[in-house]
């Protein structure tokens, strides 16, 4: 027995003793440091480039600029490639540019033989601009006589659906009706690693790439396309990872190294961005501007949603319009009993470069819905807790937007069960009279569903090769890559689980290397668990078989009474008795003369099905109205995810994911001057992520459903638990101050700007 | 990679001292947690350094016979926070200290790097200020003292002359004993963070009333300031909701916040009022009057 229970991660020794080893913690003779030349204005056009002071510079070996990049534009979300190319994603990017999209875009880079000489000899290359009016606002990117930011123009993409019947009808039933326009905005993942790969070139002709990426085989392919280099001759390296979040599944400076390397007679280049670069010039999240109706009968029946949203993918698609499609798609599996309306848009802008970031749109999607509802229920004079069971969906649903049945649909059951945990109708009633004076006190729920990866938008290929070494253990070898979430750890328990070998014994190699590591798309979507998972499983019962079927022939005794326990072959019926270890089996397998061989075995499987996971958060706030600060007193989160591999790997995914949320709630917004495309705050001073001391205690519970379509009966975990956390603040904020936020974050100086419209100071 | 040219270790101020006068492009490095951030950012003035943290002589607390308190302008903000005398006769010093960065900065930032920086949100500013400290400051030719009110002359400026090291800070009896005081730091999150208004106060009562209070704030001028203003307005008034809102209400008088992206104008506005209010109570309450 191994799935179920906390067991000790398998990094967590190597992580806190120092000794895991990160992109920057290799020595390699000879390395060279590159640094890029950014532009200082965000929309314009390189006139003229002088590189010949910096040249001059002692230590300078290389600069490199537009003019010397291959012109083929090329995609760099991380996303499998599309065999259909109408659902491609947008090539929109030359590692060096001669147009300029935001403030900090890379014009031209130096290599030198450090770090420092880079930095100051990319100061001195003399750049002259032709600049354009920074497009920062919709209404300045969406302006009919607006500059086209890229050729193809400023919309990204685009689409609408209207699922579970009509809005006109929907809208003669509803007896309430009611609108709001809601914002979130742009946040950055501020993972610990900043970006950062070295490159360089072996045996003439292959091309080696160290990085700290989520996505080593997406790189390899994303690094072919860019520098037109054979990619059965490039190999992508992925040592331990410090966080991602999304940032990392991108392919950002891969690239530029493997064409630094391969330029320079394969001398090893690295780049390693500062965190001033990591903010603005790598991905943040998309803000979204949402316009949302709802209506509902008197008695609290959910009638319809209609959201228009507007996604700022920034200077460059990235992920694209695929954010606002995964995002909406979510409101269905919450609320399936609606009518749902969802208009979508994603334009460019001249700010920092939107991507993948935890949730994938979601966050902001329910953020809007979840502010809705609750302006609902107020409006109504229903209590937004109740408002909610009655609405949200139940197992056996079936979701409007892809007709696909919900067999496993706990939210009802995190909402009942976390109106207890909360004591939600104590707090109210204790509240009622905590509504005036300087201190105002307020309760918010608010929920959310996700998805267990991305199909069908995209194939869900895994991949596990399972290998029974001569002492006995196993090695996991997997595509899917541990970025700090606990993969790994989970992987192991489950071939532990299904082969019966112990725990200690199954050791995952954490590096990937796309020479060896069987083929998987990588950590996003929080697909790893379920989608890997089963082909972990696969691979563990039929190397579980392939152990008994030798024992057979070792031992002479029928497989079928046979079964494997921690580090020995048994019976079934007596387990105390030993057969064999499986030391003896394995030295037999490799060594004997006449027979067996490697024992292993080795899966690569598709999922084919997408389970939707679920929870919700409940919070109370106080509020500081003279001070305009908030306070959470207490924040819970309450997920079906399924079974659970480790209870407390998956506490550890809750707490991240909230403290992730409370951030885009209360503290963090990447600014950006509305005239000048200037970006403002890209460091860790002036961008205010909060610190541990600035997070309240932050409790989880899990309501554990079974689901059929995967291996463990596991669902999503990895990017669910930051969904809901900020719109039950929103709303416990409205409920304490009687003020309605409409746009993220809630921080002292925007709330100043509301409570003062209200009157409140 | 930091873009240091030269460095020396001294062993005393006065070696500092004279270093300092034979090289006009050196400067002092303390704790260093305001110069790596300089040097981080490419600039070019402190490329040789001068390394003053460790000393001894900068290092030393104390109370002297006639009641003033002396600290040395090398001390970390965590001595400052841990030191006896200072948290029996002066804790507000203690109080803003522990507002400072987090504890790994506190380990090695100094109380004399604080306000030789010349920031105009250094946590320690207000509550020197409304203690009037005084400063020992040393060179070439012999030692001068300067309150700190007169120290600071714009952001980023204060009054020293190259050669100029900063030995001591001096809190004199008579301005920290039968004073209550309260420091309150006004950030964007509980740490690491630098204040958006910062005020203290100290405040000496005379049963009912107040006989003296002093106020100052930083983020809230070019310069820390105190207001005077307020402060006279204060002499002499019962202590009562409506007299505190009305001193409170003083203090912009002395004062002109900045309108920045970081923080409107009106919103620093509405934080200095709040924090007057607070922070001159707070103090009214630690000299012994329960409100
Ligand atoms: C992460 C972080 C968080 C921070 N948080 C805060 C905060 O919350 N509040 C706050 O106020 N500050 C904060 N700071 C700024 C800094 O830590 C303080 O200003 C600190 O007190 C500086 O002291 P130091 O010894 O490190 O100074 P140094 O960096 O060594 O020196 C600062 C300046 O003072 C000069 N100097 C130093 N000692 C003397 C002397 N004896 N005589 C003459 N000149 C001298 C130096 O030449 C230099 O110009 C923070 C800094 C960091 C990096």
């Amino acid at each position: 027995m191994s799935v179920g229970i906390a067991v000790e991660r398998k990094d967590a020794l190597a992580k806190v003793s120092g000794r895991a080893k990160f992109t920057e913690d290799f020595s390699v003779k000879g390395l060279k440091h590159a640094v890029y030349v950014r532009s200082t204005i965000a929309h314009g056009r390189v006139i003229k480039i002088d590189t010949q002071k910096a040249r001059e510079i002692e230590g300078v070996r290389a600069i490199f600029t537009y003019e010397d990049v291959p012109k083929n534009l090329f995609a760099t979300a991380g996303h499998p490639y599309a065999i259909d190319r109408a659902a491609a994603d947008v090539a929109d990017r030359l590692m060096l540019t001669q147009d300029i999209r935001l403030e900090g875009d890379e014009i031209a880079i130096v290599v030198a033989d450090t770090e420092l000489i880079a930095h100051r000899a990319a100061a001195q290359v003399e750049v002259e601009y032709e600049p354009y009016a920074a497009l920062v606002t919709p209404e300045a990117i969406l302006a009919p006589d607006a500059r086209k930011i890229h050729p193809g123009g400023n919309v990204v993409g685009a689409h609408s659906y209207e699922v579970g019947g009509e809005i006109k009808t929907a809208e003669k039933e509803a007896e309430i009706v009611l609108e709001g326009e809601y914002s979130t905005a742009m946040v950055q993942h501020c993972h610990l690693e900043n970006h950062i790969a070295y490159a360089y070139m072996e045996d003439g002709d292959n091309i080696i790439i160290v990085s700290s990426t989520q996505i080593p085989h997406i790189s390899r392919r994303i690094v072919s396309e860019a520098i037109n280099f054979p990619l059965g001759n490039i190999k992508v390296v992925k040592p331990f990872i410090g966080g991602g979040f999304g940032a990392k599944q991108d392919v950002i400076i891969e690239p530029i190294v493997a064409f630094l390397t391969m330029k320079m007679n394969g001398t090893p280049v690295q780049l390693n961005l500062s965190r001033e670069e990591t903010i603005a010039t790598t991905r943040t999240r998309h803000p979204f501007y949402g316009k949302a109706k709802g209506g509902m009968t008197r008695e609290g029946e959910l009638k319809f949603l209609d959201l228009d949203v507007v996604s700022v993918t920034g200077a460059y698609a990235s992920h694209g319009h695929s954010i606002a499609i995964a995002g909406g798609s979510k409101t269905c599996t919450m609320y399936p009993r609606a009518v749902i309306r969802y208009n979508a848009k994603t334009i460019y802008a001249n700010m920092p470069c939107a991507g993948a970031m935890r949730a994938y749109g979601t966050p902001q999607v329910v953020f809007i819905t979840e502010c809705l509802m609750e302006d609902m229920a107020r409006k109504a004079g229903i209590d937004p807790l109740d408002f909610r069971i009655k609405n949200v969906g139940l197992p056996g649903d079936t979701n409007p937007y892809n007709k696909q049945k919900i067999l496993t649909h706990g939210l009802q059951e995190c909402l009942i069960k976390g109106r207890e945990l909360f004591d939600w109708d104590g707090k109210k009633a204790a509240y009622v009279d905590k509504k005036t004076g300087v201190i105002r006190s307020g309760i918010g729920v608010a929920c959310f569903s996700y998805a267990s990866g991305t199909y069908p938008g995209n194939v869900e290929i895994a991949s596990c090769r399972l290998i029974l070494n001569p002492d006995g253990s196993v090695h996991v070898h997997v595509g899917a890559t541990e970025i700090g979430q606990g993969s790994d750890t989970a992987f192991a328990q489950m071939a532990a689980e299904t082969t019966g070998i112990n725990y200690a014994d199954v050791k995952v190699i954490s590096t990937q290397d796309t020479d060896y590591t069987p083929f998987d798309t990588g950590a996003y979507a929080s697909r790893q668990t379920y989608v890997n998972g089963q082909a972990v499983y696969k691979a563990a019962v039929e190397l579980r078989e392939k152990i008994l079927s030798y024992a057979e022939k070792v031992t002479g005794q029928a497989k079928e009474a046979l079964t494997i326990a921690g580090d020995r072959v048994v019976y079934h019926a007596q387990p105390e008795t030993m057969l064999i270890t499986l030391r003896d089996l394995a030295t037999d397998s490799y060594y004997h003369k006449n027979r067996g061989g490697q024992i292993t075995s080795e899966v690569s499987f598709k999922t084919q099905t997408n389970a939707p996971s679920f929870g919700c958060t409940f919070v109370a706030v106080d509020v500081d109205i003279e001070l305009c600060k908030v306070t959470i007193k207490q924040i819970i989160n309450v997920h079906d995810s399924g079974k659970i591999i480790n209870p407390m790997t998956a506490k550890g995914q809750v707490h991240g994911g909230m403290f992730m949320s409370i951030g885009a709630a209360l503290f963090e917004e990447l600014l950006v001057d509305e005239t000048s495309g200037r970006i403002y705050n890209n460091n860790l001073l002036d961008y205010k992520f909060p610190t541990i001391t600035d997070m309240p205690d932050l409790d989880c519970a899990f309501v554990e459903t079974d689901e059929p379509t995967s291996s463990y009966g596991v669902k999503s975990l990895g990017e669910p638990p930051t969904i809901s956390p900020a719109p039950a603040i929103r709303n416990a904020i409205l409920d304490a101050t009687g003020v309605a936020p409409d746009r993220l974050p809630m921080s002292p100086k925007n709330l100043f700007e509301q409570f003062k419209q209200a009157g409140l100071i | 990679m930091f873009n240091i040219e030269k460095y020396s270790k001294v062993k005393s101020v006065s070696e500092a001292v004279s270093l300092l006068e034979k090289n006009p492009r050196a400067r002092l490095i303390a704790g260093g947690t305001d110069v790596l951030i300089r040097l981080r950012e490419g600039e070019e003035d402190y490329t040789e350094l001068i390394d003053i943290h460790d000393l001894a002589e900068l290092m030393d607390i104390q109370k002297r016979e006639n009641g003033d308190i002396s600290m040395g302008a090398g001390v970390t903000f965590s001595q400052v926070m841990e030191n006896a005398i200072i948290k029996e006769s002066i804790p507000v010093i203690a109080q803003a200290a522990g507002t400072i960065g987090g504890p790994q900065v506190r380990n090695v930032a100094t109380i004399g790097g604080n306000i030789c920086n010349g920031a105009i949100s250094a946590d320690s500013a207000a509550a020197l200020f409304v203690l009037d400290a005084v400063l020992e400051i040393e060179r070439v030719n012999g030692a001068r003292e300067l309150p700190v009110r007169e120290f600071y002359l714009g952001p980023g400026r204060v009054a020293l002359e190259h050669g100029d090291v900063l030995k001591a800070i001096i809190v004199k009896q008579e301005n920290y004993a039968g004073y209550g005081a309260n420091y309150y730091k006004y950030a964007m999150r509980n740490a690491m963070d630098i204040a958006t208004i910062g005020c203290a106060a100290t405040c000496k009562l005379d049963g009912e009333v107040i006989e003296e209070l002093k106020i100052a704030f930083t983020v809230a001028a070019p310069k820390p300031m105190r207001a005077q203003t307020a402060e006279d307005g204060a002499r002499g008034k019962r202590v009562t909701d409506e007299n505190i809102e009305k001193i409170a209400a003083l203090v912009m008088e002395d004062l002109n916040p900045r309108d920045s992206w970081r923080a409107s104008k009106n919103f620093r506005l509405q934080v200095i009022r709040i924090l007057a209010k607070r922070v001159i109570t707070a103090a009214i309450e630690d000299a012994g009057v329960q409100r």
